[in-house]
């Protein structure tokens, strides 16, 4: 077989994760910065506006296109996905455009321009026609700027968002902080696990590393069952910290549907990802190695920090990276229980694909915790290499 | 610090090792006993504690055998687990032996690519492929096919890396052998190459099928009424009407876990023995 025929054979599998994956990722790009809504279901007012210098009220014939575009738009039931859009852009448009459209027929005015301001006043202000002016622009930078909190004014001036709606940079830090630490609580748990298991002897390091695999091949779903279960009020630890008198029957811990059942949950959850590629690089350290340190005076504290963890800092490397990767993104277990304080970005972008429906911040949101990723990837390959990442 | 201190130091550390293999395995062993309590609590009642036949029971485990909503999650999983396995071993076999001829063009960016879903935060991949397949274009929102491809996409890594791993110990004279033998490349594949690999090609399938069996992020976010799976069932019944009968499935699922273990173990320590003999 010729090398150029056996590398046509890989061609399938990269193909098939370019489309089930790459192009899929593109368009989330896409539609982070992208929304035709308006500019499609509006064109000529979309048009018009685009010319429209901002400064005064827009002309009659503007008016008199909005109108009979808005009835159209009533018909074929597009309505109301403009009214949302709009009121993105100023709150207070949806009501506004949606009444607008409905009474705009039945309205007894000499022209258009009088009929719109008859069914509402704001007609006759700019601040409506910027955000419509806005609101049909097919590029914007607003859903990247709402995931920073700022907020982009209808008369395109960038302001910081009112205290009470600042949420997403907290979550950013957030979820950062809690990967932070649950990485750290890994290693702090699973370095000496590893070590253990690779310093065991045959047996008990065959029982060992059982029971570090099956619950890495036990569903996420089981083991954050398994959580509630026991971190509960009416739960195991609960019921074991009352049985020794260490809190009162009736003031029992909070430890879940809170950021204590996130940390704990998630801990435990990726404790195997920190374990096995530590075990894989402590197995191939050589034992004489601190036994030489320690032949020539090393105490044990120095033959262990001098010797035998820069020998295990790949194992390290690998392990922080993947728990570090796999929390920053985690879903599932924050949103089973972390309660309201627990909840990560991704809890957030979950929320704006399901239930406010609004995809261009969950896609906006979602690829500046990509770019975060791809960062810390690059930082990774200079400093220390992926080539050099174990998996066991 | 003297030889006590070190030793003091040495038990500490012993302890604080046992307690953290008690953290990574104690839960799963609670779980175990309450799925047969007879009353639909979380808790350890006093009359278990006590071993009482009667505070145990079957009937968490009745209700799931009788449940078709249940039936429908088992099927789902099977159905599009094995799918996608099917898909992902294949093309993931594929692509391992063609990346394995030292000649290959690219090879780390291929591989970076090929890798690449393993190593992309899920939540990200959940909600590309949500817009990409609601796409009115694309509609494959919703349905199987969606989910089977996204799970197989997901699997494929696996596949690439362990079939590459026992790739590295395959010796290539075999090959010539068989050549010079007369056998074209198809038979040289089936008959040499795969009986020799497939302890890394089962494996990989082993792991995509845990990969799509355990996944519930691309189904909760893509999936509908129809495609609800055993962990999307789970999912539900955690966040809706919690009640013992997921503790009889998790149960299950432990023991389901258990076995595949074994098997990927069993298989590696065969791929392990045969490159001895080599």
């Amino acid at each position: 077989m010729g090398a150029f025929k056996a590398s046509w054979l890989a061609l399938p599998l990269v193909g098939f994760i370019i489309v089930t994956l790459l192009v899929p990722i593109f368009s989330l790009i896409r539609l982070s910065v992208y929304d035709s809504t308006v500019a499609d279901a509006l064109p000529k007012t979309a048009e018009t506006l685009q010319a429209w210098q901002g400064t005064e009220i827009p002309s009659i014939t503007t008016f008199e296109i909005l109108g009979e575009e808005l009835t159209t738009a009533r018909e074929t039931r597009e309505l109301g996905r403009i009214a949302s859009r709009v009121n993105r852009v100023l709150s207070g448009s949806r009501s506004l455009i949606s009444k607008t459209a409905r009474r705009l027929a039945r309205e007894d005015a000499p022209d258009v321009r009088s009929a719109f301001i008859a069914i509402d006043e704001d007609w006759g202000q700019l601040e409506i026609w910027h955000a419509l002016q806005q609101a049909t622009k097919t590029f914007s930078s607003r859903n990247f700027l709402q995931a920073i909190d700022l907020g982009l004014m209808p008369d395109g001036s960038i302001e910081q968002m009112p205290e009470t709606q600042r949420v997403y940079v907290t979550l950013f830090i957030r979820t950062l902080g809690v990967s932070i630490a649950v990485t750290l609580l890994c290693f702090l748990i699973g370095y000496p696990m590893a070590y253990a298991m690779a310093h065991a002897g045959p047996g008990w390091a065959r029982v060992l590393l059982v029971l570090v695999l099956i619950p890495f091949w036990t569903s996420l779903l089981v083991r954050t069952t398994s959580w509630i279960v026991i971190l509960q009020q009416q739960g195991v630890l609960n019921d074991i910290f009352v049985f020794l008198g260490l809190v009162g029957d009736d003031n029992r811990l909070t430890m879940v549907h809170n950021m204590t059942g996130t940390l704990v949950a998630m801990t435990q959850v990726l404790l195997p990802f920190m374990i096995l590629p530590l075990y894989s690089v402590m197995t191939n350290i050589p034992r004489d190695l601190t036994k030489a340190a320690s032949s020539l005076g090393a105490n044990p504290y120095q033959a262990f920090v001098r010797v035998y963890l820069p020998n295990s800092l790949p194992g390290v490397a690998a392990g922080g990276l993947l728990v570090f990767i796999l929390s920053i993104g985690y879903y599932i277990t924050p949103a089973l229980v972390g309660g309201s304080k627990g909840q990560l970005i991704s809890n957030l972008i979950a929320y704006h694909l399901q239930t406010s429906l609004n995809w261009g911040l969950a896609a906006a949101l979602s690829v500046i915790l990509l770019a975060g990723v791809i960062l810390l990837y690059i930082v990774y390959d200079r400093f220390i290499g992926i080539d050099r990442m174990k998996l066991g | 610090m003297n030889m006590m201190g070190w030793r003091t130091l040495k038990g500490a550390i012993g302890i604080f090792t046992a307690f953290g293999f008690l953290f990574l395995i104690g839960p799963l062993f609670v779980i175990v006993p309450l799925s047969f309590n007879a009353e639909p609590y979380f808790t350890f009642r006093p009359e278990m504690l006590m071993l009482e036949p009667e505070a145990f029971s079957l009937r968490w485990y009745e209700t799931l055998f009788n449940d078709e909503e249940w039936h429908r999650a088992l099927f789902n999983s099977f159905f599009i687990g094995i799918c996608a396995t099917i898909l992902a071993t294949t093309l993931g076999t594929l692509a391992a032996i063609s990346l394995n001829h030292s000649n290959f063009p690219a090879r780390r960016t291929v591989m970076a690519l090929l890798i690449s879903p393993m190593v992309t935060p899920i939540v990200i991949v959940g909600v590309s492929v949500f817009f990409f397949y609601s796409l009115p274009f694309i509609g494959l929102s919703q349905t199987y096919l969606g989910i089977i491809l996204s799970h197989a996409m997901l699997g494929a890594p696996f596949v690439v890396i362990t079939v590459t791993a026992t790739l590295a110990g395959f010796n290539q004279t075999l090959m010539h052998a068989a050549s010079s033998l007369g056998a074209n490349a198809w038979t040289r594949f089936r008959r040499v190459q795969l009986p020799l690999i497939s302890p890394g090609v089962i494996t990989g399938g082993l792991f995509a099928f845990a990969t799509s069996f355990d996944e519930v992020v691309v189904v909760l976010f893509m999936g509908g009424l129809e495609q609800r799976t055993l962990p999307r069932q789970m999912w539900s019944g955690i966040r809706e009407e919690i009640n013992p009968t997921i503790l009889a499935v998790a149960t299950l699922l432990i023991i389901f876990a258990v076995l595949v273990l074994f098997t990927v173990e069993w298989l590696r320590a065969r791929t392990a023995k045969q490159l001895q003999h080599q």
